[in-house]
């Protein structure tokens, strides 16, 4: 009885679970896609729902999408709503218990991040704001290093067969990561203080970390397109108290952030906003490198 | 002075007394994700709507063009939430404009079965085809496909059982079954002691690129009609007895730049439906003479449309929908379900704009060649929804 049942399952349904040698894992974003690799190396095989040039709020749950997450091991998403428009119906159209809320194989960043921004008062009448806060939150690096520790704990319990080697991945990686955000704060001490006007608050996070003003924002409220009135007003703050630049991530449309550029007489800063934003941008270190290089960069020098 | 009824009362202390703690909540809450569809709009037909029909085909109930001038659609509430680590469940319930209560889905569906499984009971929209389990404030024009009102009764949504299993490979292959009460159209009467109709469906999708997705589905509808009503159904209606077989092909084709759909996107969608019905068919069932014959009939219909973004907010899409009679054969009752030689077809164009993605205003003008006098329709539809961030359907 029992080496038939085997059979059947090998045959039919369990293929993937008996055949697994490597962990599949779901990420919703590149640099959790970019981060798993870090902890699990060739350990995981992991895909990334969305891309760089992907505005993470605003894709489908497409089939492609649900056949990937059928199979995962393990999801990791930023949460915090970020993902509210499609996540909650791919995880049901997916059929895989793994990864439901509240398994060990469903893994939310915003859960080991202090967010910021909590609205005292969701009413959308605000714009799209998220309840749970800015869920923007890989922006910091220091953020990553707590999502890296958490991830590192659920990869263990996933696949604890290679929990020891999923430790010391992410031991050598805090390791090499804290001394990369020492490096990027002392190359970016120059931009302290410094006035920005952002295109979406995809950059509360950063500015934080780096201790940047935000001058103005051109979206009027959040995920709404920026009008020509708003940016008008926008224009005629910015002759009040000028700022130095004008940051818009790489998915962004360019036209709202070069209209105002233009009359305004400010450089516009093309963020890869995540790994995989610019050719350059190839992983999470030199997402940052690159990102602090065109900050600094946009300076007077 | 308004008045209202208490049915009424108690669907708004409803409404208001769940929504209320849902937008205020700011920290985790167990309260259920709840949101509320509006809808409204002006219509304007140059002919009169209750005179609409589509010649040889016997039309349910609610499957017209809609009120002629200022109307409110229905008032859609819809409660979901994960029940526990087992089951999601899933509620819409629709106040009519005549204020009344309708439940439109509600069902539960298991999260925890292995091997890809799934299973879903309750009231819910059929899986079959791809229109049919969006609902009407997801569709893309205002009014449904000439195709689904002529073979769907508008839309398919039954009581029942739903059983999916998606494969396990790297491509995206889904096969379903449902059996049903067979309450709705296209079976009626919940015939064969409540297991009426029962349905097939097989969907495959993916990606080509990162700019393109698609998804082509096959399904099939067997369903028994016990006196399934139809024409005039509050003063004279007729009557069908007897089995109806549906066949659905559908497909969907979206494009977006880099799959970002955010400026531009476009989406071309298209079914093809075709029904085979073998049984008795009763003209004026109530009547004092009514007449009854044998009925046969094979027919087909089916819509294409598309619809592209061309700014950020901004939609524009065409449409059109044809059906034909390939064969009736209705003894005695022919005069009553003549086509006359014309097979009824429609064209329309929309134009939408949303303000944000909880918002909507649409603009649709139609073509009706239903009957062979044409009617020109416009229609100016407003679509919002309040309260939880619903997710999109591919």
């Amino acid at each position: 009885m029992k080496p038939i049942i085997r059979l059947l399952c090998a045959a039919l349904l369990c293929a993937p679970a008996l055949a697994q040698a490597r962990l599949d894992v779901f990420a919703c974003e590149p640099e959790w896609q970019a981060l798993v690799q870090e902890l699990a190396g060739a350990r995981a095989r992991v895909v990334s729902a969305t891309t760089a040039l992907q505005d993470p709020h605003r894709i489908e749950a497409r089939p492609s999408l649900i056949a990937q997450l059928r199979r995962a091991d393990l999801l990791v998403c930023t949460g915090a709503g970020l993902e509210a428009g499609w996540l909650p119906l791919l995880l049901r159209e997916s059929a895989n218990p793994a990864v439901q809320p509240g398994r060990p194989g469903y893994v939310e960043a915003a859960g080991f991040v202090t967010l910021r921004d909590v609205p005292e008062r969701v009413d959308r009448a605000h714009g799209d704001v998220h309840a749970e806060g800015n869920p923007h939150l890989h922006t910091d690096p220091r953020n990553i290093a707590r999502v890296a520790a958490g991830l590192a704990e659920r990869l263990a319990a996933v696949d604890p067969a290679n929990a020891a080697d999923y430790g010391a991945r992410h031991a050598d990686f805090a390791r090499r990561w804290q001394a990369a955000i020492a490096r990027w704060e002392r190359e970016a001490a120059v931009l302290r203080d410094q006035p920005v006007v952002f295109q979406h608050k995809s950059w509360i996070y950063l500015a934080e970390w780096l201790v940047l003003r935000e001058a103005a924002v051109l979206e009027p409220l959040p995920g709404v397109p920026p009008s020509v009135t708003h940016l008008a007003a926008v224009l005629d703050g910015l002759r009040a108290a000028p700022a130095r630049m004008i940051v818009r991530a790489a998915y962004e449309h360019p036209r709202p952030a070069a209209w105002l550029a233009q009359r305004a007489q400010l450089p516009v800063v093309v963020l890869p906003y995540t790994v995989g934003g610019d050719p350059a941008a190839g992983d999470l270190f030199a997402l940052f490198d690159l990102t602090i290089a065109r900050l600094r960069a946009a300076l007077p020098q | 002075m308004i008045t209202r009824s208490p049915r009424q009362t108690l669907a708004l202390t409803l409404a208001a007394g769940l929504a209320a703690p849902a937008a205020s909540a700011t920290a985790p809450s167990f309260n259920p994700d709840v949101s509320l569809i509006l809808s409204g709009s002006f219509s304007r037909f140059s002919r009169d709507p209750d005179s609409y029909a589509l010649p040889g085909f016997p039309l349910a109930a609610e499957t017209g063009p809609g009120e002629q001038g200022l109307s409110l659609a229905e008032s859609e509430l819809v409660l979901s939430a994960n029940i526990d680590p087992w089951f999601f469940g899933y509620f819409t319930g629709a106040v009519t404009p005549e204020n009344e209560f309708e439940v439109e889905e509600a069902y539960i569906q298991t999260l925890a079965l292995p091997a890809g499984v799934r299973v879903k009971a309750g009231r819910f929209l059929s899986g079959i085809g791809y229109l049919n389990e969006l609902h009407p404030h997801a569709w893309d024009f205002v009014d449904a496909p000439l195709a689904y009102r002529a073979f769907l009764g508008g839309q398919l949504g039954d009581d029942g059982v739903q059983i999916t299993w998606l494969a396990p490979g790297a491509g995206y292959v889904q096969l379903g079954g449902e059996w049903l009460r067979g309450e709705s159209y296209p079976a009626g009467g919940a015939a064969r002691d409540g297991r009426g109709t029962a349905t097939a469906f097989a969907r495959v999708g993916g990606d080509a690129g990162a700019s393109h997705s698609y998804r082509f589905g096959l399904s099939h509808i067997r369903a028994r009609a016990d006196q399934r009503l139809s024409g005039d159904i509050e003063d004279a209606p007729d009557a069908f007895d007897g089995k109806a077989r549906v066949t659905v092909a559908d497909f969907v084709w979206k494009w977006a730049p880099g799959g970002n759909p955010v400026q531009t996107n476009f989406k071309l969608q298209g079914e093809y439906l075709w029904r085979r019905e073998d049984g008795e068919f009763t003209v004026d069932v109530n009547g004092v003479a009514p007449g009854m014959d044998d009925y046969r009939s094979n027919q087909t219909g089916w819509y294409l449309q598309t619809v592209y973004q061309f700014m950020p907010r901004w939609r524009a899409g065409l449409r059109h929908d044809r059906l034909r009679t390939r064969d009736l054969d209705a003894g005695a009752n022919a005069a009553a379900l003549d086509t006359g030689g014309h097979a009824p077809r429609r064209s329309a164009a929309m134009l939408d704009f949303s303000p944000s993605e909880f918002s909507r205003v649409r603009l649709q003008f139609n073509r009706d060649t239903s009957q062979p006098e044409a009617d020109n329709q416009l229609m100016l539809q407003y679509l919002t929804s309040l309260g939880a961030h619903g997710a999109h359907r591919f």
